[in-house]
């Protein structure tokens, strides 16, 4: 019979969780809250570093602000915390000054959609290649819980006490109409998807965008009545409708309505440095002279 | 470190001084440039984005001045030398991020061609009027250095020495030029590669395991790595101990802000640059920084035609302040006159360093032209009356 | 392990056995391991850890089959499991 290794209650010896070498151990425990879906998030992409081909020194981090934007901190890779809404232009500026690194950006949905929706079009307008993982819980939950532009019609929000009556975005198809070249939608409760769909991403070039919908129990969950993350994963079970290839004009999320996931886009497009270097030499021919990194 | 041949443009040229700062860019070995068109800085970026291709670099036009300085900040991590330029409203903007290269400590230069202002103001005349906003401009607490070139000579050298101050101390660097500077076209000499002396970037040679990304050296300046060397280092605006990491109680905030503040300030000795001219039985010294020092010069050659002792201070370097030279001075002296475009930002910082030992004498103007060297004069018969 | 028909290859599938590790003191109680284990390996514990949630125990250890869907749903790092011994199916 197996004996269950519980460590701390009993002082029995295990090895640390396998995920440990791409996790910052020594920050764990982390400051998000009971029945949150970001550490889920954040295991998912944990698993797909595991699978994907690109030497983990060369995988960067780069988060924005709010508790999504906390990731930066709890990963053990080159991990940049940045400012509220710029962490895809940080993230820009990191690609293109050593475009060998491969840069993901994992923030929240306020951070990325909210204060950083220009630099959301304009990146994926680009292609610039990066990763974003946009985790929505639909509300600005680091401050209180206020309406965010994710926030569906009528929930309740502290800056909605009666309900939002401000029409969301759509991020799956805001990042596709903007040229993106892979983009999904799962939610936490899809953790293999999921899984399986950021690495894709990472292998792929090009801007990928995953919009991952996660529980906020303390603000998101509370202020409606909803439960707790788990009745909010619950949700997720009996109304996320797996849907490859839907057409993006028709995603968007009602207030405890269905949830369409899946895979929606993933086409090829030169990515900006793609065609800065094609372009140049086109033009220059011998004269042009590729930057290749700090090193150069 | 000496400058590498294939950025440099060695012989003499008919530049303006926006060009003038990009082959100094060139010359220090910028290598990535974010920025936003803005008149009247917009020319620095045109000359990099036809230089870069065949020399090594990357240009991209960003979607505004807050993604610009996010993308330099992110750039200088990567381990380029990255540039950004702008004027009055998009320097604004760039506030933000500037905290954020001042709280990460990420070497990075900033150019702003000021122009008139509040708001869109006069976007094609000079002004002088953001040199407050470039030290206190974001919010928190923190030190930068700026300079202030008075000719595109000196928009040549002065980006140059924003690079190397901005690598030896790991802050963000400003040339605070103007819209006069900027537009004035005249010989600028860039000297071959060997005779530009650089400052390398202060990468550490501790291993990862040893590393510690804030750990101060000696002159209270971090070493540095550069993404993708395997330090898997992690860097957050909050404020963060020696190894990074968010800490949120008022020691580690002392810690951390007190030595960001200090770095400049204790080694303001060797940071600080001022030309002086005729100080030694001055009268009265007229205290400038910019085109401002130019416009002055008639003005100061008619005073001492009438036989008053005129000195001169420029400051190259306007933060940090030499408050130790102007206090020294103050005491010899019957008054210092300060012209400059603006309602009075500098002549603050020269009152405070003057510590009531002489008089002090503003000479305003809102900026959209330069002073006319009368009113200066004015000011100088005034201050010796 | 007993099926209710026998798989065509059930003699050249290996069945893995998990053995589960919880770290009593880092668990929030969101019980989202034991709601989705497909196995229903694991129940909430009845004593509190310090933080006053209840961590998850195993109930019954020989079902988990190293799935791992507790090790990947769990926000907390703070479950895993590895591979403890490998069994042939019982024909």
């Amino acid at each position: 019979m197996s004996e269950t290794q519980v460590i701390g209650k009993t002082p029995q010896k295990a090895e640390e969780h396998p995920m440990a070498k791409i996790l910052r151990m020594d920050r764990i425990p982390h400051i998000w809250c009971s029945t949150c879906g970001i550490g889920t998030a954040l295991t998912s992409f944990a698993t797909a570093l595991e699978k994907v081909n690109i030497p983990l020194d060369h995988i960067c981090v780069v988060s924005g602000i709010g508790c999504s934007g906390r990731i930066a901190g709890y990963v053990k890779l080159d991990s940049f915390h940045s400012t509220h809404g710029r962490a895809l232009p940080f993230a820009t500026g990191l690609k293109l000054g050593n475009p060998k690194l491969k840069v993901v950006v994992i923030s929240g949905d306020g951070d990325i959609a909210g204060i950083g929706g220009n630099h959301l079009i304009h990146s994926a307008r680009r292609n610039m290649d990066l990763v974003v993982l946009c985790i929505n819980n639909f509300v600005y939950a680091m401050t209180g819980g206020q309406t965010a532009a994710t926030t569906p019609l009528t929930a309740i929000t502290s800056t909605s006490p009666y309900g939002n009556y401000e029409r969301p975005f759509n991020l799956p198809h805001l990042a596709a109409s903007c040229g993106a070249v892979y983009v999904a939608r799962w939610t936490c409760l899809h953790v293999r998807r999921l899984a399986k769909s950021i690495e894709e991403a990472i292998n792929k070039k090009g801007f990928s965008f995953i919009e991952i919908i996660a529980p906020c129990s303390t603000i998101y969950a509370r202020r409606n009545r909803l439960g707790d993350g788990l009745d909010l994963m619950k949700f997720y079970h009996d109304n996320a409708i797996i849907k490859h290839g839907a057409d993006t004009r028709e995603l968007d999320i009602g207030y405890q309505d269905k949830i369409i996931v899946g895979k929606f886009v993933d086409i090829e497009r030169p990515t900006f440095l793609d065609s800065l270097n094609a372009w140049n030499k086109k033009v220059l021919g011998e004269k042009f002279r590729e930057y290749g990194g700090p090193n150069d | 470190m000496k400058a590498n041949p294939k950025n440099v443009l060695t012989g003499a040229h008919y530049l303006d001084g926006d060009h003038a700062c990009s082959e100094g860019a060139l010359a220090a070995g910028c290598n990535f440039v974010a920025g936003y068109p803005i008149t009247p800085s917009t020319e620095v970026v045109e000359r990099m984005t036809e230089r870069f291709p065949t020399i090594g670099g990357i240009f991209i036009q960003m979607e505004d001045e807050l993604a610009s300085m996010a993308a330099v900040v992110g750039a200088a991590w990567s381990g380029a030398k990255a540039m950004t330029v702008t004027s009055g409203p998009g320097f604004s903007l760039m506030m933000e991020n500037i905290g954020l290269a001042a709280m990460m400590e990420a070497p990075c230069v900033i150019i702003n061609v000021q122009r008139g202002g509040p708001s869109t103001g006069l976007p094609t005349l000079p002004g002088q009027a953001d040199m407050m906003q470039v030290r206190w401009g974001s919010h928190g607490d923190y030190e930068i250095i700026a300079l202030s070139p008075n000719s595109p000579q000196e928009c040549f050298e002065f980006t140059i020495k924003a690079f190397n101050l901005s690598e030896k101390y790991r802050v963000p660097t400003f040339v605070m030029s103007d819209e006069c500077v900027g537009h004035m076209t005249e010989k600028v000499i860039i000297p071959p590669a060997d005779q530009i002396e650089l400052e390398p970037r202060r990468y550490t040679t501790l291993s990862p395991a040893e590393y510690l990304p804030f750990k101060p050296e000696k002159d209270l300046v971090p070493q540095i790595i550069k993404a993708g060397d395997g330090y898997k280092i992690h860097i957050t605006g909050l404020t963060h101990d020696e190894k990074g990491y968010p800490v949120m109680n008022w020691q580690t905030q002392e810690k951390l802000v007190r030595r960001l503040v200090d770095k400049i300030r204790l080694n303001q000795d060797k940071i600080v640059e001022f030309e002086e001219e005729n100080t030694g039985d001055a009268e009265v010294i007229l205290l400038s920084y910019g085109i401002s020092s130019r416009v002055a010069i008639p003005a100061i050659q008619k005073a001492r035609k009438e036989g008053i002792k005129v000195g001169v201070l420029r400051l190259i370097v306007v933060w940090p302040f030499p408050e130790k030279r102007i206090y020294q001075l103050a005491k010899k002296i019957k008054a210092f006159v300060v012209p400059e475009m603006n309602y009075g930002q500098i002549v603050l910082e020269v009152e405070r360093s003057a510590k009531g030992q002489a008089e002090v004498y503003l000479v305003p103007h809102g900026g959209g032209w330069v002073h006319d060297p009368e009113d200066i004069y004015k000011a100088i018969k005034e201050a010796v009356r | 392990m007993k099926f209710w028909r026998k798989p065509l290859d059930a003699d050249k599938i290996q069945i893995p056995h998990g053995e589960l590790h919880i770290v009593w003191e880092r668990c929030k109680g969101c019980s989202f391991c034991v709601e989705y284990c497909p196995r229903e390996v694991l129940e909430l514990s009845i004593e509190f850890n310090s933080k006053g949630y209840h961590p998850p125990v195993v109930k019954k250890p020989d079902d988990c089959v190293k799935c791992g869907l507790c090790e990947m749903l769990c926000p907390e790092f703070a479950i895993w499991v590895t591979e403890k011994e490998v069994d042939k199916v019982e024909s």
